[in-house]
């Protein structure tokens, strides 16, 4: 190894393989505790569920059901459309009403289906839970599954990324000749600051997920399935290595550094390969799964249950008492926080997602999607903290020119330049967003966390990114 | 940050004092208040909100005062502020468009304006009760020294005594030498510079580059004769490592990337050294910091760090 290596990457990399970290990122306050000691509770039902008909990455669905229609728990409203698309289905027996839209966090505007909510439903309180986590989960007779059948099943599901990026598992699923399938990588790292909603699923409900990564690594013939979790959860370390004891899965334990989740940092930190610029898990043979996707996969197919229900975490000092719920895909933000008690004096901002990827959403009346892995309300201060603010600036700390320090530069987990990718959209130059691989970025926010001159970079890099698009 | 900056410095100034004396005070407070002044002057005129919060000026003015001489004239400093923040800083655009240091620009524009009250010579003041001022400073003896030695001429008796002196270890590494204000104490700005790398308020690949060239070349040009002095005094004696430590690791005047930071400092540390040997010159940080910050655009250009999984 080259001085030049060593120095570029600001510590002596290269660390033999399995070094369980990743090269780059922050360590910001975790805050977990908040809603780590709540277990999972069933939400009452809410009078209704407004689903939007774009809730993965990819092709919006079409609309499949007229306005004031019957439907049944788990029926679909909409079909995919075109192969990296999933189906959404119904999360409650009701009548559905005529289409109207919402703006999702990411600031994206989508049609969306209502359904008002019947008097009986077939589950309620405690029976939603055993229903979604309770029972047997077959680990001894999963060999019997077809491998080709798993992929169909998780696709007519509507089995999306749960973690967050909601790319359709399907596609993920599906074996590919050229490009065998090594690892498949279950991902309970659960890095973001407040989230937990991973981290009960893993406590409370192992057998699903151990179940779900069993299936997943048959469906794509993976030779090695490992469930990998941060250090800074032993008890559900604890609850996946006896869930996991007798079947292929191991357990993989991983320093707590964000973004250890991000998928390509943690194939770094587990296996010591590294993803092509511009490729995908596939090209080193792994695939990533979220604990919450398998833990869908097995119901999916065991129990022939489509994608309805998640589990949110609402939480963060904004809100009067943060809890880990078990909801109905499309019930809205506002009927989670009013069941947490609502939010308090110091509450300032509303964040879909944790603070460090999520969204500030304008709305409280926006559904939760199959992507929504929490709600975090932060206080002023770390509203600025966390660089959310008003688009007006309010709120957001002072801002100085970039004094050209380098921290974004020794944080960012992709070894990028962003510091340079932010000054590239501020001069609208795109060769130099490009020079700087604007397109390698993967948003986890790590450089504006550091940045001491409070530049948003990450809000000046998707500029950079959408200026790239345009000109190509 | 800035603040993080000037308790780096804390120990470096209270050196100064201690050595200097008054000259310290009011020569290095003059700087800070005339590039106070001169900030806020140039603010109000070119009608910009006022920058004097980010303590960019403070820093600034306290690297000018400290790299100047005990005992240099009020206007000296004045003239070096307004300098260092109007035509090192201002006239860039302000904080973090400017490509030179601006203490640099500023100390180079006396350096240059005033060589007579700034040479080697303005370093030895004899009638003064501040009793390292009476000797010259430790780099002027082994310049004086070696050029004798190039010359062919016999080396004078009191030359190789001052010589002895000035190798001696212990005064270079506390400070009880003849210096600028702010340089002669290693030992403060070893110090300081540490605290400074790892509160992260200056990046280490910078002292490491440039003390890793400065100590080689400088061990190179002792082997062959050209400097009576070893390596490791090179680099505590003059302002090495008040170069080094606080004035190549300017954020703003210095690559972004770590791999260019070292590049940049290996660069500092080499023409140091070389203008220490082959210039009229008997200290080389200053033009070696200012020739650097020129090369930094096209480090930034060519040690762009590869993105994680390229080629
Ligand atoms: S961290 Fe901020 S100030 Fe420092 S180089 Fe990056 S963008 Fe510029
Ligand atoms: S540039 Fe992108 S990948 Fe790098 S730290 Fe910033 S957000 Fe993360």
């Amino acid at each position: 190894m080259s001085m030049a290596t060593i120095l570029s990457k600001g510590t002596f990399a290269k660390r033999p393989f399995r070094k369980r970290s990743f090269k780059g990122g922050i360590y910001p306050p975790e805050q977990k505790g908040l809603a780590a000691g709540m277990p999972i509770e069933v939400i009452p039902t809410p009078e209704e569920v407004r689903l939007p008909l774009l809730q993965h990455l990819g092709a919006p669905c079409k609309q499949v059901i007229e306005p004031r229609s019957q439907v049944q728990l788990g029926d679909i409203i909409g079909r995919a459309k075109g192969f990296i698309s999933a189906p959404i289905h119904a999360s409650l027996r009701g009548t559905t009403a005529r289409v109207s839209a919402t703006t999702l966090p990411a600031g994206r505007r989508v049609d969306v289906i209502p359904i008002k909510a019947d008097e009986t439903q077939p589950f309620t309180d405690r029976a939603v839970y055993d229903e979604i986590f309770g029972g047997d989960w077959a680990i001894e007779e999963l060999n019997n599954y077809d491998p080709e059948q798993i992929a169909n099943t998780a696709r007519d599901a509507g089995l999306v990324g749960l973690g967050g990026a909601t790319f359709p598992t399907h596609i993920k699923l599906r074996r590919n000749k050229e490009k065998p399938i090594s690892h498949m990588l279950i991902n309970g790292a659960e890095c973001e600051p407040y989230l937990t909603a991973d981290y009960r699923l893993m406590l409370e409900a192992p057998r699903p997920v151990i179940s779900g990564a069993i299936l997943a690594g048959r469906a794509v013939d993976a030779e090695h399935v490992t469930v990998c979790i941060e250090n800074n959860k032993p008890k559900a370390i604890k609850a996946l290595r006896n869930a996991a004891e007798g079947t292929n899965v191991s357990v993989c334990v991983l320093k707590t550094k964000y973004p250890q989740g991000g998928e390509k940092q943690l194939i770094s930190a587990v296996l010591g390969k590294t993803v092509p610029l511009g490729g995908l898990p596939l090209d080193v043979g792994v695939v990533v799964l979220n604990v919450g996707t398998t833990a869908a996969l097995a119901r999916a197919v065991l129990r022939g249950r489509p994608l309805t229900h998640r589990v949110v975490t609402v939480s963060g000092k904004g809100v009067m008492a943060p809890k880990n719920l078990l909801v109905p895909i499309g019930t809205s933000f506002r009927y989670l926080i009013d069941y947490c008690g609502g939010l308090n004096d110091v509450a300032q901002t509303v964040i879909a997602g944790g603070p460090m990827m999520g969204f500030a959403v304008g709305s409280l009346d926006i559904p939760v999607t199959k992507g929504t892995s929490g709600i975090t309300v932060l206080t002023q201060h770390e509203t600025r903290r966390f660089g959310f603010g008003g688009g007006d600036g309010s709120g957001q700390k002072p801002q100085t020119p970039c004094l050209r320090c380098g921290r974004c530069v020794s944080v960012c987990p992709m070894n990028l330049v962003p510091g340079r990718i932010a000054q590239a959209a501020r001069t609208n130059h795109p060769q130099l967003a490009e020079r700087y691989h604007a397109d390698a970025c993967v948003e986890c926010g790590c450089c504006a966390f550091e940045c001491p001159a409070n530049i948003p970079v990450v809000q000046l890099i998707r500029l950079s990114k959408a200026m790239l698009r345009r000109k190509t | 940050m800035m603040v993080d900056v000037l308790v780096g410095l804390l120990p470096v100034m209270v050196m100064a004092v201690v050595v200097f004396r008054w000259s310290a005070v009011v020569e290095v407070g003059l700087c800070v208040l005339a590039c106070l002044a001169s900030e806020w002057l140039l603010n109000l005129v070119q009608k910009k909100p006022q920058t004097l919060g980010d303590f960019s000026a403070v820093v600034t003015g306290l690297l000018l005062g400290l790299s100047l001489p005990s005992g240099s004239s009020w206007y000296i400093c004045v003239i070096g502020s307004v300098v260092a923040i109007g035509i090192g800083k201002a006239a860039f655009g302000g904080l973090g468009m400017n490509l030179f240091n601006p203490a640099m620009v500023g100390r180079a524009f006396v350096m240059l304006s005033f060589a007579s009250q700034l040479g080697a010579s303005a370093y030895v003041v004899t009638d003064s009760d501040v009793t390292v001022l009476s000797q010259a400073t430790p780099l002027t003896i082994a310049k004086q020294y070696a050029s004798d030695l190039a010359a062919g001429r016999e080396v004078a008796g009191n030359v190789e005594h001052q010589l002895q002196a000035a190798e001696k270890f212990w005064p270079l590494f506390i400070g009880q030498v003849n210096g600028s204000l702010g340089e002669t104490s290693a030992i403060a700005l070893l110090l300081g510079g540490i605290y400074m790398c790892l509160r992260r308020a200056a990046a280490w690949q910078i002292p490491l580059g440039a003390l890793l060239a400065g100590f080689v070349c400088a061990a190179l040009a002792r082997w062959t004769d050209l400097t009576p002095f070893t390596a490791l005094r090179h680099l505590i004696s003059g302002s090495f490592l008040l170069g080094a430590f606080f004035i190549a690791t300017d954020p703003v005047t210095s690559p972004i990337s770590s791999l260019g930071k070292f590049i940049f400092g290996l660069g500092v540390g080499i023409f140091t050294v070389l203008i220490r040997l082959f210039s009229g010159y008997p200290e080389g940080v200053m033009f070696a910091v200012l020739l650097m910050n020129a090369a930094v655009p096209l480090i930034d250009r060519w040690a762009v760090p590869k993105p994680m999984g390229a080629g």
